[in-house]
């Protein structure tokens, strides 16, 4: 019992809950931004299908993370330069989905070992090292935000420049490359994006959970709606509860925030299917039967 | 739908309703050594309905990425509405072979006909009342607005192509480009589909290239065939183009055609014209029968 209550205690304390409330306020800020721009990217991550990309791209965006920590430059930066290089090389040798995946495959395991080894150099404090895979709240300093926000609000202008051509070009390539939609250099521009909401999302969950910010919320959304207004409003607002959430949680505890947003994460996903099973049914009961995606 | 306006017509180059919609020269393509067709000559008229037929391999989908802009030609010329063909014309109406999309589950049927209408314009996002309006009477035209808000991964086959006639259609294109349409849908679905086309082309003026490998469901229909095999190829009307002399000399091999109970026969063609048909999402190119003779597929 008294075990149970100590494991119970590390997971979740709220002790002097308003001080520490305090010191993660950019962290707060940082995870709106990331929620909003991962849960934005999410959903052509989910109608492009690459998720396998995105884990892909995190490695070496944790590569470049952890060469600036040994260098002792701006992490972000580093994580930054390490996930365009990655998603860089995806673009342009993985244009066609079977070459993507193996051109991935043969990236990640590089870039883990480039990580790992900068890591093994690294004299420093050793959460910073922890930190970077599995995510950590009060590593956002002013620096820092100044990119995060920075990077956040070019992604997102540059997404809703593009919103409709690249969502025609995701949705249906042949059609859209008949109607003189540029679907190559699309797809090009969206990869760079994608590295650089991966590389945010490495500050806050880690370069391991990466998939949880970009991938869950719009894959969850998807389960209860296809509307192209709904759908991307509803990727964010998951992301951003699973980040906000799991930020106010770990707030008190000492186990790291990536279990805290992974859960909120992965059951507002179950709760999406049980509701999307309701939707297959009334569709269903057209007498068609879905087709497999 | 509004018809064509006349306006525009002369706009584009042509004049009045006899001009050809599209005009090769001379054409042919090749990839590297291997000629897929050469020395075709063809007017597409307003209002046409041309079917092209041919075993696999012989240039069929070459064709339709020729008439798109997307395959030059290695000779001729190939003339769109009086221009070079080139890609993004509004005024090619294009339905691609079915194939499944990963993103099938969140599309609805009515997003697809927007993609048609306005998807390769940059910019925010405005949802005018005139487009969704606009959207609306594409989807009743082609009889779809029962599942138009149904993601296109919960169609049905039949369905589904109803949809992509309407995508295709949402820009009053002069020229309606329909790649394998009937694959995987059974005789009604390809009854209905058929005469969606048909209806269209009478009503609109709309010239139709109509790609497919099963000639009887167009029968009735087709003004003209063009017959690709073997990097020959034969044009003229159905009864001109589908006869045993005729293809038997394309084919350079003694081929039969019989009509039975008003249904087109073709026997003993080299991966005939009548194989069975592919199934949709597994790249099935290769498929041949054990009586195949050619190997031609690029």
């Amino acid at each position: 019992m008294m075990l149970a209550d100590g494991i119970w205690h590390q997971i979740f304390a709220f002790d002097n809950y308003g001080e520490l409330l305090a010191l993660v306020r950019n962290s707060l800020i940082a995870g709106a931004a990331l929620g909003l721009v991962g849960g934005l990217a999410g959903v052509f991550v989910t109608m492009r299908d690459l998720p396998f990309a995105v884990h892909g791209i995190s490695e070496l965006s944790f590569a470049g993370a952890s060469a600036a920590l040994l260098m002792g430059v701006n992490i972000v930066a580093g994580s930054i330069v390490g996930s365009l290089l990655a998603a860089g090389a995806i673009g342009v040798l993985g244009a066609r989905a079977r070459d993507r995946n193996s051109v991935i495959g043969i990236l990640m395991p590089f870039g883990l070992g480039l990580g790992v080894l900068f890591l093994a150099l690294y004299k420093g404090r050793a959460a910073n090292k922890f930190g970077l895979l599995t995510g950590q709240i009060v590593a956002v300093d002013t620096p820092e935000m100044t990119w995060l926000l920075g990077t956040s609000a070019l992604v997102l202008v540059v997404l809703t420049l593009i919103w409709r051509p690249l969502s025609f070009a995701s949705a249906d390539p042949d059609v859209a490359e008949a109607r003189g939609v540029p679907v190559r250099a699309l797809s090009f521009v969206f990869m760079l994006l994608l590295g650089l909401t991966v590389a945010l999302s490495v500050q806050v969950v880690g370069a391991l959970l990466v998939l949880t910010l970009i991938v869950t919320p719009a894959a969850a959304a998807a389960r209860v709606t296809a509307s192209p207004i709904l759908l991307p409003v509803l990727s964010v607002v998951f992301a951003v509860a699973s980040i906000e959430g799991g930020i106010l949680l770990a707030l008190g505890s000492s186990v790291p925030i990536s279990p805290y947003v992974t859960t909120i994460s992965f059951a507002i996903y179950v709760g999406c299917r049980l509701v999307g099973r309701y939707r297959t049914r009334r569709w269903g009961s057209r007498g068609v039967v879905p087709q497999p995606a | 739908m509004a018809p064509v306006p006349q306006a525009r017509r002369s706009q584009d180059g042509t004049s009045g309703d006899t001009a050809p919609l599209l005009s090769l020269r001379g054409a042919a393509v090749s990839y590297g050594q291997r000629l897929v067709w050469q020395g075709l000559d063809l007017d597409l008229r307003p209002g046409e309905f041309l079917a092209v037929l041919g075993p696999n391999g012989s240039g069929k989908s070459s064709l339709v990425r020729a008439l798109l802009g997307r395959q030059p030609l290695s000779a001729g010329t190939l003339t769109v509405l009086g221009r070079a063909a080139h890609k993004g014309g509004r005024h090619i109406g294009y339905v691609p072979q079915q194939a499944a999309l990963s993103a099938q589950a969140m599309v609805r049927a009515r997003d697809l006909v927007r993609f048609g209408m306005d998807g390769h314009r940059f910019g925010p996002w405005r949802r005018t009342e005139a487009v969704r309006r606009r959207v609306d009477d594409v989807l009743a035209s082609v009889g779809a607005s029962a599942y138009a808000d149904v993601p296109v991964g919960m169609l049905s086959g039949g369905e589904r192509q109803r949809v992509r006639i309407g995508q295709a259609l949402a820009t009053d294109p002069r020229i309606l480009l329909c790649d394998e349409p009937l694959l995987s849908l059974d005789l009604n679905h390809q009854r209905a589909i058929t005469e969606l086309v048909d209806a269209r082309r009478r009503s609109h003026g709309t010239g139709v290239v109509f790609v497919t490998h099963e000639i009887n469901p167009v029968l009735g229909m087709a003004d003209r065939v063009l017959y690709l095999a073997r990097g020959g190829h034969r044009i003229g009307t159905p009864d001109e183009v589908l006869s045993s002399q005729s293809l038997s000399q394309l084919y350079g091999t003694q081929v039969d055609v019989v009509r039975v109970r008003g249904r087109v026969v073709v026997v003993g063609a080299p991966d005939e014209v009548a194989a069975p048909p592919h199934h949709p999402g597994h790249e099935t190119t290769g498929t041949t029968g054990s009586h195949t003779s050619d190997g031609v597929r690029p």
